[in-house]
């Protein structure tokens, strides 16, 4: 090993560090900060409380999004909380001259949506926000983490946090991945092969063939559920992919600054014989299809095998049995023929174009099962216009699905898209605890082909079979 | 460094030695949904949230307690959850951390934490104290043994032990978390004090 050889997350850590605090955390300069109704209110208020104000308000981007009605959305919020916090949201924003795209905005949708749509994420950023997926971004080559609501305020009032640095590790793996098989089966592959805390007090670099060949779309599901396998963050080293996608967006840098940008850009690799504190490697031969049948997202294994005995997981017995319990599922059952009640596309992990794409391509010429409840929500007002210009939405239409506005909706539930107390959802979100859905709901995180496969046969299918 | 803070008020109570029963939670992957259900997230202030902990383990539908579950039983009570490994996965929802603090604990000891929720504690003045698998399994049988049982978490000597075995684990905790924890003050205090330094700083950075 060179002395001089560093990670990319050394890179792009080190040029943002303020200060050093001996035998504590490190001052650690923000670049991007999004916000949303629901993690900042209190952190306004804090700021009000202290007299002090928001020091680089461009710097922060506002969306409206986890409390968001996915339908009629041109009406009034009923919900008066809801309401309330929208409102919020709309009052501090336009107090301190931040940037907000309310409900109704055409540049409105789930934060880690809009944020490289528009082109404000870019290689080489550190970026947070009040919600734990903010590590969606890492995709780009940025250091992108979720933070809580003290340092929302901090970083609106000094742009900066205080964070210890954490350790690296690589996740490789290489090879191609086989028919059906999408990024979010190689994030819930790693998961359910570390554990839903395997990689608490990491930062991830996702490296080899297989990322070096997924589109950024792919590559943001698979970053974004690097905080399900405990991680701080997940990040991708930028590539002519990631050029290709930021070119001519709205806020990434234009004429002389891109190519600036771009030779900065192309730096941003991990240097040969730079080492980790830990690394996996895997093949993609060992991935298929994947499908949680537990209330973390660990639980999870190939849509083809049986519920693991409680000997074959590494959580607790007593954890264990409670999530089967609460799931009604017993150990050594078959996963496939499941019953299925919802199946809910969407969330930051699988709202965008081409999830979108994948779950028309299933049902394309087919009907939606009666059993089914579908929601099918955007991740975007730019996804939705996309699915109807694509023609995607005829196609959904004709075999019997709605679409729905964008916004988080049964992610998390906090609006009224929940799943009823015992029903069965196939989930392309990102989380099967208990009650996420709605109190009771039961989830099986899948994705969106494996989604599909469930909406129109009505139980949990192996889409490999329906392609 | 540290003096550079300028500390007008505290933040949150001071935390020096703390002895108390303690309620024991002996689950792994406590979960922020657990801890604080979404549809409680819809507050603009940071008051209240304790009504809520735990809120689905805690009531049943029609808002009728759940009597097998461990806050319902008055055999328990204290300043101190203790819960099992990788507590506070999940979400970064900073209303997990205060629904605790609001509901009256001050500290959580477990084998594993969760790191965002770790900070988030740190950040609001609760102690997360982390303990050796073997210990926590001595905790939790020192519970169930009596749960009359206090534990003592000295963070000065950076020490919890059980009071009535005398067994004594030692914790981390960085320096400068552990001076803001002693005396209630917190982070945005200390970067209000080097503002001129991060301006500075970001005027000159590319972004
Ligand atoms: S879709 Fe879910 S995970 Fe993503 S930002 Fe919304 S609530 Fe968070």
């Amino acid at each position: 090993m060179s002395n001089s050889a560093s990670t990319l997350f050394d890179k792009v850590w080190d040029a943002h560090v303020v200060r050093k605090i001996e035998d504590g955390p490190d001052v650690f300069l923000i670049d991007r900060h999004f916000i949303h109704e629901v993690t900042s209110p209190v952190a306004f208020l804090g700021l009000e409380t202290r007299g002090i104000s928001v020091l680089y308000p461009e710097r922060t981007f506002a969306t409206a999004d986890h409390n968001t009605p996915t339908i009629n959305q041109h009406l009034p919020v009923e919900d008066p909380l809801s309401a309330n916090q929208l409102k919020a949201l709309e009052t501090n924003t336009a107090k301190y001259g931040i940037s907000h795209w309310g409900l109704g905005d055409p540049k409105n949708g789930i934060v880690h949506v809009v944020g490289p749509e528009n082109g404000i994420t870019l290689p080489g950023m550190t970026i947070v926000c009040g919600d734990s997926h903010t590590s969606t971004h890492g995709a780009f080559g940025a250091i992108a983490f979720g933070i809580g609501t003290s340092e929302v305020e901090m970083v609106l009032s000094s742009q900066c946090i205080m964070q210890p640095k954490p350790k690296k590790m690589r996740i490789t793996i290489n090879g191609a991945l086989g028919k059906g098989v999408t990024p979010k089966d190689v994030a819930l592959f790693i998961i359910s092969q570390i554990t839903a805390s395997g990689a608490t007090g990491y930062f991830v670099e996702y490296a080899g063939e297989v990322f070096e060949n997924m589109s950024m779309e792919g590559r943001m599901t698979v970053c974004n559920l690097s905080i399900e396998m405990g991680a701080r963050g997940g990040m991708i080293a930028p590539d002519q992919t990631t050029f290709n996608y930021l070119e001519g967006r709205e806020l990434a840098p234009k004429g002389e600054a891109w190519e600036n940008a771009l030779a900065y850009w192309k730096t941003l690799k991990t240097d040969e014989g730079a080492t980790f504190d830990y690394e996996l490697t895997y093949d993609a031969s060992q991935i298929e299809p994947q499908i949680t049948y537990g209330t973390n997202p660990g639980l999870g294994t190939g849509i083809t095998q049986k519920i693991p005995t409680a000997s074959a997981v590494k959580d607790g017995e007593a954890s264990y049995k409670k999530s089967l319990n609460y799931m009604g599922f017993a150990e050594n059952e078959e996963i496939i023929g499941k019953q299925v009640d919802y199946v809910f596309l969407g969330s930051c992990t699988n709202g965008r174009i081409e999830d979108f794409r994948a779950f028309a391509s299933i049902v394309k010429g087919r009907k939606k099962a009666d059993n089914i409840t579908a929601w099918l929500v955007p991740g975007s007002h730019i996804v939705e216009a996309q699915i109807k210009e694509e023609g995607i939405l005829d196609i959904l239409t004709e075999a019997g699905f709605l679409l729905r506005q964008p916004g988080c909706s049964a992610c998390l539930a906090m609006n009224d898209d929940k799943i009823p107390a015992g029903k069965y959802a196939v989930s392309t979100s990102n989380r099967n605890f208990e009650g996420r859905q709605g109190p009771g709901s039961r989830t099986l995180l899948a994705s969106p082909l494996v989604a599909a496969a469930a909406a129109v046969t009505g139980v949990v299918t192996d889409p490999r079979e329906l392609l | 460094m540290l003096k550079a803070q300028s500390q007008s008020e505290m933040a949150y109570d001071k935390f020096q030695i703390l002895t108390s029963t303690a309620i024991p939670l002996p689950l792994e992957n406590v979960d922020t949904d657990q801890i604080i259900p979404a549809r409680f997230l819809k507050a603009t202030k940071r008051e209240g949230f304790g009504d809520n902990l735990f809120r689905d383990w805690r009531y049943n539908g029609d808002d009728s307690l759940k009597q097998d579950f461990v806050l319902n039983n008055p055999t328990y009570s204290g300043k101190i959850l203790v819960g099992g490994r990788n507590f506070g996965s999940g979400s970064s929802r900073e209303h997990a951390a205060w629904a605790i603090y609001d509901y009256g604990f001050r500290c959580v000891v477990s084998s594993f934490f969760a790191d965002i929720f770790k900070g988030n504690a740190l950040n609001i003045g609760i102690l997360p104290v982390q303990v050796s698998p073997e210990f926590l399994d001595k905790i939790f049988q020192a519970i169930e043994a009596d749960p009359k049982a206090e534990l003592v978490v000295d963070l000065p000597a950076q020490t919890i032990s059980i009071a009535a075995t005398g067994e004594s684990e030692s914790f981390a905790i960085n320096g400068y978390k552990k001076h803001n924890m002693l005396n209630g003050f917190d982070d945005i205090d200390y970067l209000q004090a080097m503002k001129e330094e991060i301006k500075t700083f970001a005027e000159k950075s590319l972004y």
